[in-house]
């Protein structure tokens, strides 16, 4: 009696997980993982989808792309407020990284000669990540900083209270307060350029196409070329800010 | 400006972005919440020992919160546009939800307590009062001047409903504030499970410590003599909150360290260097040890009421000034590091401008200020039923 | 109902009621639109003027350069990574206001010797060792045309 319960509530079971394990392998097969900045969320509108891919491999510290940044978004010269900026990473053969960025990299950088104690060493172009999930916006109290459909976020001056807790929220130093309007203020990926047609600026400028910026809806861009063809990374994955700037050839001391 | 920075920061981060005023406002509110949950204590469990600061500690929660979101707006980039949090809030944004939970607070929890609690006594002062003081009391009764035992009799029903309401709003609205803190995942040092666990204790521990000293100025004030037994158990429920709120913050800081995550270098870093005074001396030595010590020997020892009076003095000064620390170590620490981990900035806090340190001493001595009006429009002394 | 209540229901409908209004008068118009802000927010943002003109825009009258250009190592090089923002010459090209840097200090900014350049990516020489003799780049080598050296 007892054993036959067993037996029928084992074939049951056997049944059960089958039926599971039929429909996960099922809707796996229908819905093939996505890209991860989809990870959570799947854009539903259609037109782009911008995201960015800076190859380190690829720059040369030349920093036109935070200088041309700074002339055309209006972003003060002095050296504390940045939209887009370039950090030169040297890691040391006893293992000590040191990170520089002499004015954001506007100037370039330092001619060096000194290859004796370098184990390596790298330039690292730092700009918004336009997150799919970004800390950013979450915290914003009124609405002023949002993502626009195009995934690209943004920060409505007329709105912002400067309380600065966006500033606060995001993990890559990326907003500052500007001095004159004193709102919130970020990378819109030249936003005023995007919407007629015409690179960003830094992307304009850069003399190696170390940066570019792509539709990720759309799978002929240059960007889900790169990122087929690439290793690609982004900072912080642990955050889980649904990052868009994809780096190739990022190396673990970068954060 | 360039010369404050230690390693490597990001470009954006050599200024902070909270000053002091941001380090009073979790202060002030959580005086607000300590207050009000140490009055709830008497309501609620009916600690009839604590009576005597029963009114004195809401008046304190009212004077404080009116004063509460004052250094704030004052602190934003555009103190203008600053009632666009109750027209367009952000329902993802903890701060979003200060104004809502700030009116709550106010309005349904602190003025409905206090006006059940004293109703009969503005009707009966309506009545008492001459010229303009009359019309005051009388507005304040809302037009409703019965003071038969029935309508009295809901005014105390009505009022402990509110207190248990009231419970879970301090908890709200001081929790909330650490979740403020506790919620943003881009800065290790503040993005703890703890926060508002750790906040809310921290404020029970300012709280109680305030309307403590509060007690013990007005009676000298007023040539009252003390009542022992409640100043005694004031000092009981002071002792098991700090406690509970040192052992949580060790609970935090252990965790901390045995997980010892990417960040927890650049933490070390931080608490051994540039918060080692702020944090080992002011606020865990100074503003947890010794009054722990010093209340602890008053749970066991006799002392002669002088003494006791004395060591209840200086542990009350001691811990409000450890709570005031221990936000600063929050506000202040969590931007001195940089959120690449690779340097430090500094601090240097101005003594004139609105983000100074005689501003902050304003903003402070502020509610002082309010607390001293309400006193003296409504008495607790004068009340009907005290003695 | 006790009277208190009927004293205290008015008087919190009327604050909410007051609050109500208040809220949909200062309420910006196009809030909500697409999202949780202000829809002419896009707007104010895309028309920001810009500084930086396109790459295309100096091939319609500077076509000679850009052909000389494009059989050059340089032939990936924006115009306006070296000659700057260029829109106000795009716009009013008869007046001399665009850059012009050959200097050392500028060319070296791509090719001075610095181990984290990639040799793949650019060939770099000591700025201030290569041909002393001279004291700008551009006084031997043409920027757009980089082999062809004065002598
Ligand atoms: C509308 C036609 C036009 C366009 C578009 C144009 N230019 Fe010119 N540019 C001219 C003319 C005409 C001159 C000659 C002016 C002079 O000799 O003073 C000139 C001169 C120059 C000069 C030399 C100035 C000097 O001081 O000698 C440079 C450099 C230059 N252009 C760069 C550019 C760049 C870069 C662009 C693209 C952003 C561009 N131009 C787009 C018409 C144009
Ligand atoms: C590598 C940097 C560089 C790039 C890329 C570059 N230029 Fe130049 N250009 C210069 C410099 C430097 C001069 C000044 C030369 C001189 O004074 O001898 C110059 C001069 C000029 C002049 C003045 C006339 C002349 O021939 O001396 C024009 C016009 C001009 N550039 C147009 C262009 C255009 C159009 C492009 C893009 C197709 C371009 N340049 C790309 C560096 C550059
Ligand atoms: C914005 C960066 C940049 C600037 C500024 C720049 N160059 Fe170049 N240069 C390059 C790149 C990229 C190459 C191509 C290297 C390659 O393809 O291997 C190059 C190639 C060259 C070459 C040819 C080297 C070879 O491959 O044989 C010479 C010579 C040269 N540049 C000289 C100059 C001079 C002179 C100036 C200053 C007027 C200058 N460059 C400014 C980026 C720059
Ligand atoms: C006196 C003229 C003169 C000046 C000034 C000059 N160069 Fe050259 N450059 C040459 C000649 C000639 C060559 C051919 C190879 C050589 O002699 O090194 C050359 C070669 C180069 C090369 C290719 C090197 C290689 O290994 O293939 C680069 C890159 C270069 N120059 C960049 C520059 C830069 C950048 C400047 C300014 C700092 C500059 N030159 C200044 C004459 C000059």
């Amino acid at each position: 009696m007892g054993n036959k319960g067993i037996k029928s509530s084992r074939r049951k079971f056997v049944k059960k997980t089958a039926a599971i394990a039929g429909t996960l392998v099922a809707s796996s097969l229908i819905e093939p993982f996505k890209l991860l900045v989809y990870a959570t969320e799947e854009p539903k509108d259609e037109g782009p989808w911008w995201g960015v891919g800076i190859d380190i491999s690829k720059c040369i510290g030349c920093g036109l792309c935070a200088k041309s940044c700074k002339i055309e978004n209006n972003v003060p010269e002095d050296p504390f407020f940045f939209r887009s900026w370039v950090e030169q990473y040297t890691v040391y053969n006893d293992g000590t990284v040191k990170v520089v960025s002499p004015n954001g990299g506007i100037d370039g950088f330092n001619q060096e000669e000194d290859k004796e104690n370098i184990f390596k060493t790298f330039f690292v172009p730092k700009m918004c990540n336009q997150c799919a999930k970004s800390p950013c916006t979450q915290v914003c109290p009124v609405g002023a900083t949002f993502e626009t459909p195009e995934g690209i976020t943004l920060v409505d001056s007329e709105h912002c209270i400067g309380c600065s807790y966006c500033v606060q929220a995001c993990p890559y130093g990326c907003r500052y307060i500007h001095p004159e309007s004193i709102v919130a203020d970020k990378c819109t990926l030249c936003y005023h350029r995007l919407t007629k047609g015409i690179a960003p600026a830094c992307m304009e400028v850069c003399p190696t196409g170390a940066r570019i910026y792509g539709n990720l809806r759309d799978p002929e861009s240059e960007l889900v070329k790169y990122m087929k063809n690439n290793s690609y990374q982004v900072l912080k994955p642990n955050l889980n800010t649904g990052s868009k700037l994809y780096y190739n050839a990022l190396s673990a001391e970068v954060i | 400006m360039l010369s404050q920075v230690e390693g490597y920061i990001y470009p954006n981060e050599i200024a902070l972005q909270w000053g002091i005023l941001i380090v009073l406002y979790p202060y002030i509110t959580g005086l607000v919440a300590g207050a009000f949950i140490m009055a709830s204590l008497e309501r609620v469990f009916n600690v009839t020992v604590l009576k005597p600061t029963y009114e004195l500690a809401l008046l304190t929660a009212l004077a404080f919160l009116i004063c509460a979101p004052l250094p704030l707006i004052s602190h934003l980039g555009h103190p203008g546009r600053a009632y666009e949090i109750m027209i367009t809030p952000n329902k993802g944004s903890a701060m979003a939800i200060f104004g809502f939970v700030y009116l709550w607070y106010l309005m349904v929890v602190l003025l409905l307590e206090i006006w059940f609690d004293y109703r009969r006594d503005f009707v009966i002062w309506s009545r008492e009062k001459t010229g303009l003081m009359k019309w005051v009391y009388r507005v304040l009764t809302l037009g409703m001047s019965d003071i038969s035992p029935a309508a009295l009799k809901w005014d105390i029903k009505l009022g402990n409903i509110i207190t248990v309401v009231g419970i879970p709003s301090a908890f709200l609205l001081h929790g909330y504030v650490g979740f403020i803190f506790g919620s943003i995942k881009a800065n290790p040092w503040w993005s703890t499970v703890m926060m508002p666990v750790i906040f809310l204790f921290s404020a029970m521990v300012s709280g109680i410590a305030l309307v403590m000293l509060l007690y013990m100025i007005v009676s000298y004030l007023r040539k009252v003599k003390i009542d022992m037994p409640c100043l005694d158990t004031i000092g009981k429920f002071l002792f098991y909150a700090l406690i509970i709120d040192f052992s949580l913050e060790s609970l935090d800081q252990i965790h901390r360290i045995y997980e010892a995550e990417e960040s927890f270098d650049i933490l070390h870093m931080l608490v051994s260097g540039k918060l080692y005074i702020t944090l080992f001396g002011m606020q865990i030595l100074f503003g947890m040890v010794i009054p722990m010590i010093g209340l602890g020997i008053l749970q066991v020892a006799k002392i002669k009421e002088n003494i006791r009076k004395i060591i209840l003095l200086i542990t009350g000064i001691l811990v409000l000034n450890g709570i005031f620390f221990m936000r600063w170590n929050v506000v202040i620490g969590g931007q001195l590091f940089s959120k690449s981990f690779h340097g430090f900035t500094s601090f240097k806090l101005g003594l004139i401008g609105t983000e100074g340190l005689f501003m902050a001493i304003a903003w402070l001595l502020l509610p002082f200020a309010v607390l001293a009006f309400l006193l003296w429009l409504m008495p607790p002394w004068k009340k009907m039923n005290s003695e | 109902m006790p009277e208190q209540l009927k004293r205290l229901f008015p008087l919190f409908a009327i604050f909410i009621i007051i609050f109500l209004i208040i809220r949909h008068l200062l309420i910006p118009d196009t809030f909500g639109l697409y999202g949780h802000y202000r829809g002419d927010a896009l707007k104010d943002n895309a028309n920001i003027e810009l500084v930086y003109a396109s790459k295309e825009a100096c091939i319609e009258c500077h076509s000679d350069i850009r052909e000389m250009l494009e059989m050059d190592e340089h032939s990936d090089i924006s115009c306006l990574s070296c000659h700057g923002p260029g829109l106000e010459h795009v716009e009013n090209p008869e007046t001399a206001n665009i850059e012009k840097p050959g200097s050392r200090e500028f060319c070296g900014r791509c090719h001075a010797i610095n181990p984290a350049r990639s040799t793949n990516m650019i060939i770099q020489v000591d700025i201030k060792e290569h041909h002393a003799e001279k004291k700008d780049c551009i006084d031997c080598h043409n920027p757009h045309q980089v082999w062809e050296i004065k002598e």
